[in-house]
């Protein structure tokens, strides 16, 4: 019941206009990526979803933000399901496979049912443009060949919710769901994010 | 419940399902004599306005049915949904966001609840004065320089246009008009049917025989057959609702002819600022209309000048 309200309060605010280049009523197992600039982004999506996806699908979020206060940790859990990731800082000898564990674990907790919502930058971003993608999604992917890969651009979030900002304000915002980019398991992790970032830059001039 | 006991009120919905219901008729002929070639999408998009029209009209006669709280929060809620399709629209930076907040969710609701508590004295003053200065100041402490006079300009046009022209349209209840008392729901009517009418009569007119563009690099659809035609009907239309008015039938044709003529102005200038940001419609709310601003751009520009003239002539 939370989880509707939710997901309407969420359509509200953002106003979305959503477009689809995929079935969204395929049970296949997914691996959705977005573009970062909000912390509205993975409701957004999450929220765009069919009722029957929805429930099936679990945002990648970071430990420290959601564990903090009781209804965050409740929404994460409870209502998200959310699959709770630390978050490593690149560079350091630990951080390395301390990141290849998060990433075991994501491919773990899509079980034989969960679909799974990721923003591969890592981080948010200030002005709207796709950044660079870290390595995550390149080793998810092969981790989990099985499941399809779909990209989901985002636009105008950044300006609903800057990053910085607490009250959202609700302009109007669109979602697009691509097509499934096409994967091999021969082909190496800088054509990899290169291919899976160009698919989600070119969704969003559609 | 007031509307049942005035007779004239009950005339003006029983017109306007009349005409609904004549509309979908025509709107069903057409659909069936029209099977091919490029007029069926014409007619499809003909069939979805009618559709839209529907509700529409129903949410308004709800809203005058239930008195001027209806009215208010029917108006406030589509100042929010215009407001929204416009800031979408201006070219915005992270520096607006606290103004921009305080426009959506203070002085909007605030401006209605002065319509409310029918304080005429702030309610002509808030966007123009109050707000105009304090959001201006609340961007500047936001720091960022960058196309300023622009960015705050702009978003004081949106409240202006969306929230402030617009709020004179429910404002219409808190006019004292000596023998029109507690009547005032049907000027309110006669504002908005007038408006919309002559947008439709201007389609109509403009589709059948337009040819003449009036300004082609603003909008391709506007043409002198279309106005004038228009103009002709609407003001003809408003003449016969006298009795619905505290004017005379030559008063109700002026103001009529000026809501159109407004109405009009109103309809240019958005499109002038639509075709500045490169799209055809604000938003995509209202099926075969475009965007909530697509449909009551008339309205917001006419309705402050029949508030005024109206106040100015009827409401010493």
């Amino acid at each position: 019941m939370i989880a509707t309200l939710l997901a309407a309060v969420s359509r509200l605010i953002s106003g979305a206009s959503v477009q689809w280049h995929c079935d969204p009523t395929s049970e296949v197992q997914r691996i959705y990526f977005g573009n970062h600039s909000s912390h509205l982004d993975f409701i957004v999506i999450w929220s765009a979803l069919p009722p029957r996806q929805r429930r099936f699908t679990r945002p990648v979020a970071g430990r420290d933000y959601w564990e903090r206060g009781a209804i965050r940790r409740y929404l994460a859990s409870r209502v998200f399901h959310a699959v709770l990731i630390d978050r490593s800082h690149a560079g350091a000898e630990g951080a390395i496979a301390a990141a290849r564990a998060s990433i075991q674990h994501m491919a773990q907790e899509m079980g034989d049912r969960h679909s799974l919502i990721v923003f591969p930058e890592g981080t948010r971003s200030l002005t709207g443009e796709v950044g660079r993608f870290k390595s995550g999604l390149y080793h998810l992917s092969r981790l989990r060949p099985d499941a399809e890969l779909i990209p989901v651009h985002l636009e105008n979030l950044n300006r609903i919710l800057p990053k910085g900002e607490t009250l959202p304000v609700p302009m109007l915002s669109r979602v697009v769901f691509g097509s499934r980019v096409p994967t091999s398991l021969d082909e190496d992790k800088h054509e990899f994010l290169a291919k899976a970032r160009a698919a989600l830059i070119q969704l969003g001039a559609m | 419940m007031q509307v049942f006991e005035d007779a004239a009120l009950l005339s003006l919905i029983g017109g306007v399902l009349t005409l609904l219901v004549l509309a979908s008729s025509v709107g069903w002929l057409l659909s069936r004599r029209v099977t091919s070639g490029p007029g069926r999408a014409t007619v499809a998009n003909i069939n979805a306005r009618i559709r839209a029209w529907w509700v529409m009209a129903v949410l308004f006669m709800i809203a005058i049915a239930t008195g001027a709280a209806g009215s208010i929060l029917l108006f406030c809620f589509i100042s929010f949904l215009a407001l929204r399709e416009f800031v979408t629209l201006a070219r915005t930076k992270p520096g607006d966001h606290r103004a921009l907040f305080w426009s959506f969710f203070v002085v909007t609701p605030l401006q209605y609840y002065l319509v409310w508590i029918q304080w005429y004295g702030l309610f002509s003053i808030l966007i123009p004065v109050w707000v105009s200065i304090l959001l201006a100041i609340r961007t500047a402490l936001a720091g960022d320089t960058e196309s300023f006079l622009e960015r705050t300009a702009t978003n004081q046009w949106g409240l202006m246009i969306c929230v402030y022209f617009l709020s004179y349209t429910p404002a219409l209840l808190m006019l004292r008009i000596p023998g029109f008392a507690n009547q005032n729901a049907k000027l309110m009517f006669f504002l908005v049917l007038v408006t919309q009418l002559s947008d439709v009569l201007q389609y109509v007119w403009g589709k059948s025989i337009g040819k003449r563009r009036i300004a082609p690099a603003i909008s391709p659809n506007k043409t002198w057959e279309g106005l004038i035609g228009g103009v002709v009907c609407t003001t003809a239309i408003g003449a016969g609702l006298w009795w619905a008015t505290p004017f005379a039938p030559g008063a109700a044709a002026l103001m009529a002819l000026m809501a159109t003529i407004m109405g009009f102005a109103g309809g240019l200038i958005m499109s002038a600022i639509k075709r500045d940001r490169g799209v055809k419609d604000y938003g995509s709310l209202i099926e075969g209309h475009g965007g909530v601003l697509d449909r009551i751009d008339s309205l917001c520009f006419a309705a402050p000048v029949f508030f005024h003239l109206t106040r100015f002539f009827y409401a010493p």
